[in-house]
């Protein structure tokens, strides 16, 4: 059954190497949307200018600017990491390029930018004590911000292709499934399905033309880590995807990325090129009788295209509307052809399962859910950024330990997790782990991985209206619950924050979300109601403060605060009536004035123009 | 042998066989979902979602897309499943223009019915203001759009793509902002609309309606200085039972002749008759070509949808439709032209032709430049059925009349023009004729018959005078496309295409009740006309006596310059397209 | 047949449909080329790909541009202010950004393109730059972690170097 290959994976990783020894000193610039977007292009031009060596891989200072993906750590972009001396330089600007360049030629550290650790308050000089990296376990993100991604040789000098180098050696696809199957990897897209066992039931319809589609249209709000894979390290995700069309007797198949990813489509297509003019891809990979197209699809902005049946239609070029499931996907997908679907993250972890086997993989995470999962931590954090932790990581953990805390001081209320499919998790959940299993329990779920952290200034019942509104707009339309019932969900809720809600009203939310999420067609209308019901099991209180008391206990909702001038604190110096676009403000010179209530439009200005912050909104 | 299973309904064991669905298996055993979108001739949706049903160990699934699977558990009416159907309902609903009593679907839309069944009183959600509504669509001769009645269910978006391959309507923006309408909200009569009626027929709301000549024709009836002539199209006669509660199929053509002359027409002429003069003239222009091989294969031109998808589409290939008008088009100038010198009181200008056609698109056909002022109105099988009701007719128990003669007699190829393979069948029967003058040995032309989607082309090869003659059918306009491909490919064996653009021809016309809910109504329909074809005593058109004398007294022969003036058209290229 | 005033290059176009073979399943892609030709698309573009790839009509077509965000039925402007309002940023006060430029260029009543059709203005679900919330970007470039004093600043700078 085994095969001889044409191409040595090893020979190939020992000449990458080699030629990486050459560069010399390697600086990581982080160089992805984040940094990029902080000025990191401008660095790598400035480090090149003093004489590091870019692109060739020979040079004579013996020092390299290696423009890498997304390290992860955005927060504190631009990010300078130099890996042999274990350093990174967090808020780096263009005038600090020489201080760190001459610092190299000196060996001395340039101690003003080290990371400053908020909860220990300490310069980190070593990257091995910053919590943030310290406490996650990488594997699909494993060569993320450590390699250029634009180059096939330094994914080679880390180890690309040797898993499909191996899979083709061996050259027995139940090999693979079973290595899969008995890794205990499950869909990191939002379900959770066991891959093994998809993987298993395209390959009983092999035959004929099967198709392999890798779902890169992350549309979570508040998501990003397949971004980061694509953008970062996107050899690993063709590999990934090789396998498994190897697996399920795929010759063809998809990546279909959302169009707001630019940089992830432009260096994918060039990892595809790459890959194929080296012979790992295309006909006859590394010498064996496997071939393999890949193409790009993007996406044209839908976030209703996650779902699978809506993205198949999107890639035939018709709406994205989700299609009846009553025929399986493995059986008939893709123009009516057997079809496996996996997300990025889902086949990023396939290379290190298969080369350090199934045990290796199942022995992290919990029970039920196996190995590790990434993780996108943003909103009210002090370390923003992406992280990949084991699946039994409890969200404090996540939270506290690598993300360091709330920023501000501020106090820790409640966490968004899964998205607007998801739902969200508080104080009682910190100690819980983040598994598949244990998230659905508690009406949450992992989806994406996008983790959205919530201080006390955050107002609950506003952002059940922020998640309704993103899918009333996104639903495709097609099944009467989804489309008429998260409009008339999300009129309700408006009317609440309005201030003009009625306590009928939690009701008839509850019950339309129940006809949404059993009566939807697709994943997206199941799923809609997930933030209004886990807020409402969570924080009803606030929604009866919105519906009762007229209050918004954090002070967001427009229409329910109230501006109030302090008798104490004013100075009369009739500003703020001068301000006032609606005269409700009256009062003589140098005595206290007074706000009409019902004239009031809370526009603010009176409390922006104060001069002896009189005025405060309650 | 399909073998058989069994699930269970509401706790009672239900065979099932080779049904697709749970929805149909639960029609067979008795028990009614409600639904909207499902269509059993059009590919699944699933997006109505008022067939779910509890499955158990699933929860709640969709019924229409649901496959049957042996031992499972399914609870159609429990009442988790009652509050979803009646919440689907209420959002429809608020989302609605709920003027029911004005509208033209009252009484048989579904989404009234169902309102009705389910006791919605109640719309708890914020209503459609009228300042929100959108302008109504009249501009079509045929069609009239409401989609401020539009539930969204995408039956007239697949009718449109999927029989006629033409996509006029579509679905357009997303999530609630959600339409159905022509590209670019154009009116209907500024695309490429064949104005067919499907869209309609399969319309569960008034969003898609018929355009109404009712009150037209009552104002003509009520002129007593007008003389008013009606004709009958062959399928009306085994679909208009329907309305009034008779069973499909059933042929109520004495019925109707007797219904025509109490609504006070002056005077009732078969259009079955017409038909026969087609294949007359039809048949010999075939059997003309066929001698010159000239424009072969020939199209037949019956159909008006179908003309003006030809004219729309391929003009180049107008030379291979017949000349030879319609059925409608050619009794319309008959009543006119030679009638009068059999009724007395008659003229040319006093007699105003209406035709009851079970067709949105011969609306449109009465308006063609090229036929202008020889039918006057054309009411469709429902808005006739309606005019009855008007007046008070009890028509299940209305006396069986005749139509008048001349140009009331007809043979039974003139009958089945109404379903799918009839027009081919009757031609052959009288192109046989006319090439060895003998008739036909066995009249049935088996092949050619048949209406459901399976028989959406069929073909048949017939020896005549040693010369194999190859005639294809197709009904839907997509079928007909592939055929025409095959034409220009130069790959067509056939030497005659007939087109009906209705899935399974006139019997099941964008004018007839609609019969989108099942798959039977259609077939009974067929077998009612095929019926009357065996039973008549006259089977082929070129022996009904009243052609005969038409011919003897006013044409001469089938293509003659009197034929020609009178019974034959011209077609003109009509292509909107962009041209660079 | 329809004569046509148009500024619509429909040679470009059928190159597109060439390239693509005149295949449907490619449609979301040769939309998307040709909007990088007109930065929109025409009404006549729509028509004329409807009409000339088989299986779909000007109404699909349409179905199909309508469907997805990044197709504009109208001119955009020079510069694509896309603010985003994904979680992180909504909740780190992309709306107040958002408030700041319609206010700076005067878009009412749903309008978002400038009648200079300098700019046009638009949300964005999510650009995955999180950590940058909240972030705007204007023709490709991600500016992060935006106020609406500082978006207005890059308004400025943009007007002044179009003076």
């Amino acid at each position: 059954m085994s095969t001889e290959l044409k191409i040595n994976i090893n020979e190939e990783k020992e000449k990458a190497q080699k030629l990486i020894e050459k560069q010399g000193r390697r600086i990581h610039v982080c160089a992805s949307t984040g940094c990029v977007a902080n000025g990191a292009l401008e660095l790598i031009e400035e480090f090149k200018k003093l004489g590091a060596d870019a692109q060739a891989l020979t040079n004579e200072v013996k020092m390299s600017v290696i423009p890498t993906g997304c390290i992860g750590f955005c927060e504190q972009g631009c990010l300078v990491v130099i890996p042999d001396k274990k350093l990174t330089y967090v808020h780096v600007k263009k005038e600090d390029v020489k201080e760190i360049y001459d610092s190299l030629l000196n060996d001395t550290v340039v101690e003003r930018l080290l990371y400053v650790d908020p909860a220990l308050n300490k310069k980190i000089v070593n990257n091995e004590e910053m919590n943030f990296y310290a406490k996650q376990t990488r594997t699909a993100m494993k060569n993320c911000g450590i390699i250029n991604p634009e180059s096939l040789d330094e994914a080679l000098s880390v180890g690309a292709y040797s898993a499909l180098s191996k899979v083709l050696e061996i050259n027995d696809p139940e090999y693979v499934i079973k290595e899969i199957e008995e890794s205990g990897l499950r869909g990191r897209g939002g379900g959770g399905f066991a891959t093994g066992k998809k993987w298993r039931s395209v390959y009983q319809h092999r035959g004929g033309k099967s198709y392999v589609i890798c779902n890169g249209d992350e549309g979570d709000p508040g998501a990003f880590m397949d971004r980061s894979v694509m953008e970062d390290d996107p050899h690993k995700l063709l590999e990934g995807m090789a396998i498994a069309a190897f697996a399920v007797g795929a010759d063809e198949a998809y990546i279909y990325v959302r169009a707001e990813y630019p940089l992830a489509i432009k260096r994918l297509r060039k990892a595809i090129a790459d890959a194929e003019a080296r012979g790992f891809l295309g006909n006859n990979i590394m010498g064996s009788n496997f071939n393999l197209k890949i193409n790009i699809r993007e996406g044209a902005g839908a976030f209703v295209c996650g779902e699978s049946s809506a993205l198949i239609a999107s890639i035939e070029g018709e709406r994205g509307m989700p299609r009846p499931k009553n025929i399986h996907m493995a059986e008939c997908g893709l123009f009516k052809r057997p079809t496996l679907l996996n997300n990025v993250e889902t086949f990023a972890n396939v290379p290190l399962i298969i080369l350090n086997g199934a045990k290796w993989f199942a022995s992290m995470g919990t029970d039920t859910s196996k190995g590790t999962k990434t993780f996108a931590l943003t909103g009210e954090v002090n370390n923003t950024g992406l992280i990949e932790v084991p699946m039994n990581t409890t969200l404090r953990q996540i939270v506290f330990d690598l993300g360091g805390g709330i920023r501000n001081g501020k106090k820790f209320k409640a966490v968004q997790i899964g998205g607007p499919s998801g739902g969200c998790l508080t104080q009682e959940h910190l100690d819980m782990p983040m598994d598949y299993d244990q998230l659905t329990k508690v009406g949450a779920m992992v989806g994406s991985g996008g983790l959205v952290v919530m201080n006390e200034d955050t107002c609950i019942v506003e952002v059940a209206r922020f998640f309704m509104n993103f899918t009333k707009n996104e639903s495709c339309g097609k099944c009467v619950p989804c489309r008429e019932g998260t409009k008339n969900m999300l009129a309700i809720l408006e009317k609440i924050v309005r201030g003009e809600g009625e306590m009928e009203d939690l009701d008839r939310l509850e019950e339309l979300a129940q006809v949404v999420k059993q009566g939807s067609l697709c994943g997206l209308g199941k799923s809609a109601p997930n933030p209004v019901l886990s807020t409402l099991k969570y924080f009803r209180d606030e929604y009866i403060a919105h519906i009762k008391d007229k209050k918004c206990p954090a002070g967001v909702c427009t229409a329910l605060k109230k501006y109030r001038i302090k008798e104490e604190l004013c100075k009369g110096c009739t500003k703020c009536a001068r301000n006032c676009p609606v005269g409700a403000i009256s009062g003589n010179v140098k005595e206290a004035h007074k706000i009409d209530t019902s004239k009031c439009i809370k526009c603010g200005a009176c409390k922006e123009n104060c001069p002896f912050k009189a005025i405060v909104v309650e | 042998m399909t073998d058989k299973k069994t699930l269970f309904i509401n706790d009672t064991e239900v065979e099932f066989t080779d049904e697709k669905t749970v929805l149909e298996v639960a029609k067979k055993a008795g028990i009614e979902i409600p639904t909207f979108c499902y269509r059993p001739d059009l590919t699944q949706f699933g997006a109505c979602r008022m067939c779910v049903v509890e499955v158990e160990g699933r929860g709640i699934q969709a019924s229409c897309t649901m496959p049957p699977r042996a031992g499972i558990k399914i609870y159609t009416n429990n009442n988790k499943v009652r509050k979803i159907r009646k919440a689907i309902l209420e959002l429809l609903l608020a989302h609605h223009d709920r003027e029911c009593t004005t509208c033209s679907k009252s009484g048989s839309c579904e989404l009234q019915k169902y309102s009705m069944e389910y006791g919605i009183t109640d719309i708890p959600y914020v209503k459609m203001k009228q300042e929100e509504f959108s302008p109504i669509d009249a501009s079509s001769p045929s069609i009239v759009r409401d989609m401020n009645k539009c539930i969204l269910c995408g039956a007239c978006v697949r009718a449109c793509s999927e029989f006629q391959g033409i996509g006029v309507l579509g679905f357009s923006e997303r999530g609630s902002l959600t339409k159905v309408q022509p590209m670019a909200g154009k009116p209907l009569k500024d695309v490429n609309c064949v104005n067919c009626g499907q869209c309609v027929s399969v319309c569960p709301t008034g969003a898609l309606t018929i355009k109404s000549d009712i009150d037209n024709v009552y104002d003509l009836l009520n002129d007593k200085e007008v003389k008013t002539i009606v004709q009958i199209a062959p399928s009306v006669r085994v679909a208009l039972g329907e309305m009034f509660n008779l069973p499909s199929g059933e042929n109520t053509i004495k019925k109707i002749y007797s219904a025509c002359r109490k609504l006070g027409f002056d005077l009732i002429f078969d259009t079955n008759f017409s038909a026969d003069l087609t294949i007359m003239e039809e048949a010999s222009e075939f059997v003309e070509r066929l001698t010159k091989g000239e424009n072969l294969p020939i199209f037949t031109s019956c159909c008006p949808a179908w003309v003006r998808y030809m004219e729309l589409n391929h003009p180049d290939m107008l030379n291979h439709l017949s000349s030879a008008k319609s059925p409608q088009g050619m009794l319309s100038p008959i009543a006119k032209e030679i009638a009068p010198k059999f009724y007395e009181g008659f003229n040319k200008e006093n007699i105003k032709v209406i035709s009851i056609m079970p067709c949105t698109a011969k609306k449109y056909e009465a308006k063609r430049d090229e036929l202008k002022g020889e039918t006057d109105y054309v009411l469709t099988t429902y808005e006739f059925a309606k005019m009855i009701k008007q007046q008070g007719i009890d028509f299940n128990n209305i006396d069986e009349q005749e139509a008048d003669s001349p140009f009331g007699q007809y043979s039974g190829g003139g009958t089945i023009f109404g379903a799918s393979g009839g027009v081919a069948e009757a031609a052959l029967r009288t192109a046989y004729n006319i090439v060895t003058g003998k008739n036909l040995e066995n009249l049935d032309v088996m092949p050619l018959r048949g209406v459901d989607k399976a028989s959406r082309s069929k073909e048949a090869a017939v020896d005549i005078n040693g010369q194999t003659v190859k005639i294809r059918v197709v009904s839907t306009l997509a079928e007909a496309e592939r055929a025409i491909k095959e034409v220009k490919e130069g790959k067509a064996d056939f030497q005659m295409l007939e087109v009906m653009a209705c899935p399974g021809g006139c019997i099941n016309g964008g004018g007839q009740p609609s019969a989108c809910k099942d798959l039977k109504t259609k077939e009974n329909r067929a077998q009612g006309l095929y019926k009357e074809d065996r039973e008549l005593k006259i089977r082929n058109c070129h022996e009904n006596p009243d052609i005969i004398r038409l011919y003897s007294e006013f044409l001469e022969k089938p293509g003659s310059h009197k034929a020609h003036e009178l019974l034959h058209t011209t077609y003109s290229n009509k292509s909107q397209k962009i041209k660079v | 047949m329809t004569e046509l005033k148009t500024s619509v290059d429909f040679k470009k176009i059928d190159e597109i449909l060439k390239e693509y073979n005149y295949n449907k399943t490619n449609l979301i892609t040769i939309l998307q080329k040709v909007q990088a030709i007109y930065r929109y698309l025409p009404e006549e573009a729509i028509s004329y790909i409807g009409e000339n790839i088989e299986g779909l009509s000007p109404a699909t077509v349409y179905g199909v541009v309508t469907f997805y965000a990044q197709f504009s039925l109208e001119p955009k402007g020079k510069y694509e202010i896309k603010v985003c309002d994904g979680t992180a940023c909504h909740v780190r006060g992309s709306m107040p950004v958002l408030e700041a430029v319609r206010k700076k260029l005067s878009l009412q009543n749903g309008k978002m393109t400038t009648p200079n059709g300098l700019f046009s203005l638009e949300t964005v679900s999510c650009l995955g730059a999180c950590s940058l919330a909240p972030a705007v970007v204007i023709n490709e470039k991600v500016y992060p972690k935006m106020t609406p004093d500082a978006v207005l600043i890059i308004i400025d700078t943009l007007l002044k170097e179009n003076e």
